[in-house]
């Protein structure tokens, strides 16, 4: 197993697709933070002089505030860990490096669990370079614009470690979504659909029914979202959130599940 | 080096929906020689080596290499080298970092890559990306990887294909040179001619089953001799053919001769000594790519009536 993680952690340094997407990742977020941060805070100053005048607006507790800004990657960035787990997979069907690579580790489920294990640790690298971004523009902006940032706070520092944990986990869903949709341009094109649009059409349409919002908790991106416990759509009142430790299973079961659900697909099949 | 390195294909089959790609092959290959594995485009090779490899799963019979199947070999690319398609890179990994993906599992240091880079020819472009590598070059970086093990069993599919003429002589010395190293070398083709001068022993096969298995020798003495003779008069040969009961076949024309099992200079003298007048005498020698033809057609127009 030992080498097995070695060799799938060294094919995910050898290209550029890593630093590439952690780049963009950490630029995306650290400008979603700023952003957020001048917006939220700001919101109520916009509407009116006094603090009565902006009641209608967004007005946050200021450390739902900075939890909002803080795990921004969480609601906005995953999709850059989930991609680069799921491509992991998709990109050996792509260019056909599966064949060297079953060749180097026949065992197939031993391959995909070192697939799951070396993807979550290149996720706690996305995940402490998105959060880190979004702490630090955010709390640069909060600085600029007088408000608190709660970074002396051990509560704030638990919600960074969290937000962490989500997006490592992330990657490890990406490898089990992978290793069943295996065409690197549909998985591309499905999990941008599914994280920009499907899902929080859903959780916005579940949010409105009674029963929806419980089923809209464990849908992959609110149990992320549960796992750095808030986030901008639940600190804006759009569903109700898990535990953070049910946050991290319910993504530990999609991914683990997926894979599963790959091991007897995709893993299966002849490979010509 | 534990197991032997004996290759054993008994009445392996696979079914791809309605087609029999391969149809109870049952051949051996032995260590210490190169072995050729002869049969056109679509005979059954790729698949035969990949179900050898655990990669497609047989539908019946077993491939074995030194009697366990790829699945059990422990640290598989200690025991056995495969290189399968010249496009199983990532266009955007160096040739170094590509074969130090595999280092951990073959069990060898990192040193290993470049060691092979150096035996392939490769060093030189050690650090360049293999998407501009040309086809060559991708060759030259499969045969690498096999060797990162130091196998002694080596299965390559068409390693000849886009060598040029100084590579492909190359790669002559070099499989000679493993196989006298003793080790068990496996070499596919869609051409005999490719890999005459290579091999020691081949396996033919077309349409998924087995057309003819020997040592390169056995098989050179199957070639039949053929004599073309040309002479204006058609009698005169026609009787010539008779007396000596020669196996004449059919050219069209009366004034030639095809002639079966029969060298030129007897057709030459028995002419001479009839008084037949002769315009033209060539030896035809179908050679050995031209049995490998004869006997792919045999199991091909088999296939047709089954």
């Amino acid at each position: 197993m030992r080498a097995a993680l070695l060799t799938e952690y060294r094919k995910l340094v050898t290209t550029r697709l890593w630093w590439i997407l952690l780049l963009c990742m950490a630029v995306y977020m650290a400008f979603l933070a700023a952003v957020l941060g001048w917006g939220i805070t700001q919101g109520g100053g916009m509407a009116g002089p006094g603090p009565g005048g902006g009641e209608d607006d967004l007005v946050l507790a200021p450390d739902a505030v900075v939890r909002a800004v803080y795990t921004i990657a969480v609601t906005f960035g995953y999709v850059f860990p989930l991609l680069v787990g799921a491509l992991a997979v998709a990109s050996e069907f792509r260019h056909q490096t599966i064949t060297p690579t079953l060749l180097a580790e026949p065992r197939r489920t031993l391959l995909l669990s070192a697939k799951l294990v070396s993807a979550g640790i290149v996720g706690l690298v996305y995940g402490i370079v998105g959060t880190l971004a979004s702490v630090g523009a955010g709390a640069a902006v909060l600085t600029l614009l007088d408000q608190p940032t709660f970074l002396d706070q051990a509560s704030t520092w638990r919600t960074i470690a969290l937000s962490v944990l989500a997006l490592a986990l992330w990657a490890v869903v990406g490898v089990g979504f992978g290793s069943v949709l295996t065409n690197q341009v549909a998985v591309i094109v499905v999990v941008l659909a599914f994280t920009q649009f499907v899902e929080p059409v859903l959780r916005f349409v579940l949010a409105l029914t009674s029963w929806g919002a419980d089923v809209a908790a464990y849908l992959p991106g609110a149990a992320g979202e549960a796992v750095s416990g808030g986030s901008f759509y639940s600190e804006t009142g759009v569903g109700s959130l898990l535990e953070w430790w049910q946050g991290a299973l319910v993504l530990v079961a999609y991914g683990v599940g997926l894979a599963a659900i790959g091991r007897v697909t995709t893993f299966r099949r002849d490979i010509t | 080096m534990t197991t032997d390195g004996t290759i054993r294909v008994e009445h392996l089959s696979k079914s791809f929906g309605p087609v029999r790609a391969v149809d109870d092959l049952s051949f051996q290959v032995t260590p210490g020689r190169v072995t050729g594995f002869l049969g056109p485009n679509g005979a059954g090779k790729t698949t035969t080596l990949r179900m050898l490899l655990g990669l497609v799963r047989p539908t019946s019979g077993t491939a074995t290499i030194g009697g366990l199947t790829y699945g059990q070999i422990h640290r598989p690319l200690r025991t056995v080298g495969a290189a399968l398609e010249a496009a199983s890179f990532h266009p955007g990994r160096t040739a170094l970092d590509h074969l130090r993906l595999y280092t951990p599992q073959v069990g060898v240091p990192d040193t290993r890559a470049g060691e092979v880079l150096e035996l392939v020819g490769l060093s030189a472009a050690a650090r360049r990306r293999v998407g501009g590598f040309s086809l060559g070059m991708r060759q030259r970086l499969a045969l690498a990887t096999t060797l990162l093990g130091d196998p002694r069993v080596l299965l390559l599919d068409e390693p000849a294909n886009g060598l040029d003429p100084e590579g492909i002589r190359w790669l002559r010395g070099f499989l000679r040179m493993l196989a006298a190293e003793g080790r068990t070398v496996l070499v596919s083709s869609h051409v005999l001619s490719e890999v005459e001068q290579t091999v020691d022993d081949v396996v033919i096969i077309a349409r998924g089953r087995l057309a003819h298995a020997s040592s390169l020798p056995d098989l050179a003495r199957m070639a039949r001799v053929r004599v073309r003779a040309v002479s204006p008069d058609a009698a005169g040969l026609a009787t010539l053919v008779e007396r000596a009961s020669w196996t004449r076949t059919d050219a069209g024309d009366p004034r030639v001769a095809e002639l079966w099992d029969v060298d030129a200079a007897t057709v030459g003298a028995a002419a001479f000594a009839a008084g037949v007048e002769l315009h033209e005498l060539t030896s035809r020698d179908a050679g050995l790519e031209g049995l490998f033809l004869q006997l792919v057609g045999a199991v091909e127009t088999a296939g047709v009536a089954a």
